[in-house]
């Protein structure tokens, strides 16, 4: 066990852990946030991405001790009030239906916008293909993605 | 929450609402002394002593509750129920504040979220509780302005006197409605007049599902919780001989081992439990476990094994469910005529949310939180387990992580409450995603065996169709093995029982000790491709237009949705270098028509360019949920048609994750394109019935497109053209 401080959406969460548990269990079971799904736990489905340094990664497969003291922004840091682009095109094109795979899809999406403001469906394929959503919103997902590039450049 | 477990009474439910002041409450009655569809007010049900459901509630701020009495799990009871009683109500969506009600199946009626029932099971009911509610107002203000009724009307949560303008607010009404008896006969909105209904109004609970703030069963704690995976007999029915939790108690974190059972179908099935007070730890803790099993009483089956089964099994007798005529003769004396046996995988659920269930026993009660289709089932299966009377077990619903049957069934409660009585603490019991995909139960393989004739003037003269599979109605001890419900033609038009002469369906189940449970859209999701591929080579036979063919047989409900398929696919105009492929099937009451457009990738491949999709699901309240369903139901079918399937291999599955269990992913999935019949048929259902069409259309078109029959799933798309 070993005392390791998360700074997670910019608040400092100093917790006791096993340096090898997977960042999600620590974000979800220690620090208490529960936006961040499990679906898998061998970065197969998506649903646990945040973003590490601003680079979406798999928390499920990233042990916390390497998460120390790094920014970690996971979907509740994204906004308090859905005013992100990427959350605004969501609720437009009202992508979820059971949710739960959402906060990974809505991860991978913002940071695929921030260092592509216009992707392609190619671009979206290849930033996307990581993620499952068993509902099947898909077809959503890319239009959203696209009303997301459009909102951001009205601003 | 002691409150949800009493009968509801007004000011339980006013509680538990969290609603101010004095409040007007409705409800259906379900004792038996009163007649069930009558709309009482919940002071005067009170006084009575009239057990009560309370469904909407008006305080005097105007603030209106609603209790949602079916699970959400993505196909949208969260907004659909509202937005009805809020339409006959006159009040604005945003005026509305949706509460889940704790299972009751004794005060809501069924609960189980399944069969796509949630609209069509209770809209009139819904509609007349929301309209006998704002005649109650109407009348109070009309009284209070000394005017008659018929001068005044309700509008955006107000009453309004025409002549003057005067205005009262809903919650300015409420504690003289609240005196009032509802009235016997309300009359109902003309659709025509729809504010709400047939409106695409976004979902109530979209905001929370971006930003992290909806509660999954998974995020639910309690204060003092503890996690707990249970390590299963990796053969389904194995029993536990004996364990060494040495290394297990070990790692730090980890607070009990103790061994469980779990409810399939009224089997115990046994397992470990290790306990920790976090997920990582209890997962630690398990891999550690040395545990001995003995799974000498039962076969372990291989997919091969399983399939010759019942590839033998459907040359064998039969039990028949449903027949017309004599198909033998009819076949034997055809000139023209098809025999083509098709074949459907195992498939698990696999919904994106890992089953779990958090459970608190305490010397007086049992009180659990989880995603859950069926609280009502759990109530009652906690209840006769431990045997306590239902106000003592109290069943909490939270947003579900996709449900598609899997989550109707009562194993996982059961082990969470199981193990917080023994270890006499709050605990989560969650499923690895192995546990999840490895433990069942599955959706049934299935094989068919189709025999058909068409006549000389190219309708079909015979059907027959023998299936094989495990059903799933005949797990629980003592069931009947016997005898049918019928609901193994699920799937198939109604129309063609009117018009094909000679038809019969027959039944051999398989034995096998694999659990099986309805997938989404149930015995249709397999059943349909059989059926609507062989109407397919039957029109070939025929050498007729597969639509023109479908025509033949089937009624005006059907000729208009046909006829809108054409129109929105330009059938009649389609390519020569591409497939269309076209099935129509029938499921909960809806009728769904498919097109799926094919061609050639320059690699060979096959591509799917295009879906389309007619939903006729009569009365409807939201067409843009009845698209998302549709929409889903076909990258759900898509997904099992070429992507994935459970296999057993010595008695285990084989797919554990994502990794072998491969899903559709965003850039496998063509155009959708959804359009909706607009009539005033009974509602049917809209979560599943989008499904069992897709992959027979499919397989059609690729037929159209290659002559190739596809007859076994999954196949995959870039080896087949």
């Amino acid at each position: 066990m070993a005392s390791i401080t998360l700074k997670l959406n910019n608040k400092n969460y100093t917790i006791e852990a096993d340096p090898k548990m997977p960042l999600l269990w620590a974000i979800r079971d220690l620090a208490g946030l529960t936006g961040t799904k499990y679906g898998c736990g061998i970065a197969q489905c998506g649903a646990c991405t945040v973003h590490l340094e601003g680079v979406p990664v798999r928390s499920c497969s990233v042990p916390v001790s390497s998460a120390a003291n790094k920014n970690i922004t996971t979907i509740e840091g994204l906004s308090t009030d859905n005013s992100t682009a990427v959350q605004r095109a969501w609720i437009l094109e009202q992508v979820p239906q059971c949710g739960y795979c959402q906060s990974g899809q809505i991860m991978a999406a913002s940071a695929l916008l921030k260092r592509n403001p216009n992707p392609t469906d190619k671009d979206i394929d290849a930033a996307m293909q990581g993620h499952i959503c068993r509902c099947g919103t898909y077809p959503r997902i890319r239009k959203a993605i696209k009303t997301a590039a459009q909102l951001m450049t009205q601003k | 929450m002691e409150t949800t477990s009493k009968n509801i009474s007004r000011r339980n439910f006013i509680k538990l609402s969290g609603l101010t002041g004095t409040a007007l409450t409705l409800g259906f009655s379900f004792s038996a002394s009163a007649n069930e569809l009558d709309i009482w007010n919940a002071a005067a049900a009170e006084s009575s002593g009239v057990e009560l459901n309370a469904w909407i509630s008006i305080d005097t701020n105007g603030k209106v509750t609603l209790l949602n009495h079916r699970s959400e799990m993505g196909q949208g009871s969260f907004q659909s129920v509202p937005q009805m009683i809020a339409e006959e109500l006159e009040v604005a969506l945003d005026q509305v504040n949706i509460i889940f009600a704790p299972g009751n199946g004794r005060k809501y009626g069924s609960q189980v979220t399944g069969g796509s029932s949630t609209i069509r099971g209770s809209y009139k009911k819904l509609l007349r509780l929301g309209a006998s509610a704002r005649e109650m107002l109407i009348e109070t203000a009309a009284k209070k302005w000394g005017v008659n009724k018929s001068d005044c009307y309700a509008e955006n949560g107000s009453v309004i006197h025409r002549a003057s303008g005067k205005k009262f607010h809903y919650g300015e009404l409420v504690t003289e409605a609240a005196k009032l008896e509802p009235p016997k006969d309300v009359v109902l909105k003309n659709p025509k007049d729809y504010k709400l209904i047939r409106k695409p109004l976004p979902r109530q609970d979209t905001p929370m599902k971006v930003n992290g703030k909806a509660v999954f069963g998974l995020d639910f704690k309690l204060p003092g919780m503890l996690y707990a995976v249970v390590e299963r007999s990796p053969r389904f029915q194995g029993k536990v001989i004996k364990w060494d939790d040495t290394e297990t108690k070990k790692v730090p974190g980890v607070k009990h081992v103790l061994k469980v059972t779990r409810d399939e179908f009224g089997n115990m099935r046994e397992g470990v439990a290790v306990v920790a007070d976090n997920t990582w730890a209890a997962m630690q803790g398990r891999k550690a476990l040395k545990i001995e099993w003995d799974d000498t009483a039962f076969p372990h089956h291989s997919t091969e094994e399983l399939y010759t089964k019942m590839r033998d099994q459907v040359k064998g007798e039969m039990i028949s469910f449903r027949t017309m005529g004599n198909t033998t003769s009819a076949f034997a004396k055809a000139e023209k005529k098809v025999e083509a046996t098709y074949e459907t995988p195992y498939e698990s659920h696999s919904c994106m949310e890992p089953l779990n269930c958090v459970a608190n026993v305490t010397d007086d009660k049992i009180e659990i939180w989880g995603p859950i289709q069926g609280p009502d089932w759990i109530q009652q299966n906690i209840c006769s387990h431990f045997k306590l009377p239902p106000e003592k077990v109290i069943v909490n619903m939270t947003f579900l992580g996709g449900g598609f049957g899997r989550k109707a069934f009562t194993d996982y409660p059961y082990e969470a409450v199981m193990i917080s009585k023994e270890i006499k603490a709050p605990v989560q019991v969650i499923w690895t995603r192995e546990d999840d995909m490895t433990i069942g139960p599955f959706r049934p393989g299935m094989v068919y065996q189709c025999k058909g004739a068409v006549t000389g003037n190219g309708r079909i003269g015979s059907f027959e169709t023998k299936i094989s599979g495990q059903n799933m109605d005949m797990q629980n001890p003592g069931a009947d093995k016997t005898s049918y419900n019928g609901s193994d033609t699920e799937g198939f038009l109604e129309g063609y029982f009117e018009s094909i002469p000679h038809y019969s369906f027959g039944d051999s189940p398989l034995d096998s000790p694999v659990p099986v449970m309805w997938w989404r859209s149930v015995y249709s999701s397999t059943n349909a491709f059989a059926f609507e591929s062989f109407i397919d080579e039957l029109a070939a036979q025929a050498s007729k237009d597969p639509i023109d063919f479908r025509r033949q047989h089937l009624g005006e409900r059907y000729q208009l949705l046909m006829n809108k398929l054409e129109q929105v696919t330009g059938w009649k105009e389609r390519g020569k270098n591409t497939g269309y492929g076209v099935a129509i099937t029938e499921c909960f009451s809806s009728i769904v028509g498919e097109v799926v457009k094919v061609s050639k990738t320059a690699d060979g491949k096959i591509k799917i360019d295009k879906v389309w999709a007619v939903m006729d699901c009569g009365w409807y309240v939201n067409p843009d949920i009845i698209k998302a369903q549709v929409e889903g139901s076909i990258v759900m079918a898509l997904g099992a048609a070429t992507k994935h399937e459970t296999t057993f291999k010595d008695g285990k599955a084989v797919e554990r994750n994502f990794d072998a269990y491969k899903m559709p992913r965003i850039q496998e999935i063509p155009e959708i394109e959804v359009h909706i019949m607009d009539n005033e048929e009974k509602a049917g259902g809209v979560g599943e019935p989008g499904l069992p069409p897709f992959t027979p259309a499919l397989t059609n078109a690729i037929f159209d497109l290659t002559g190739t029959r596809i007859r076994r799933l999954p196949f995959s798309l870039d080896k087949t053209a």
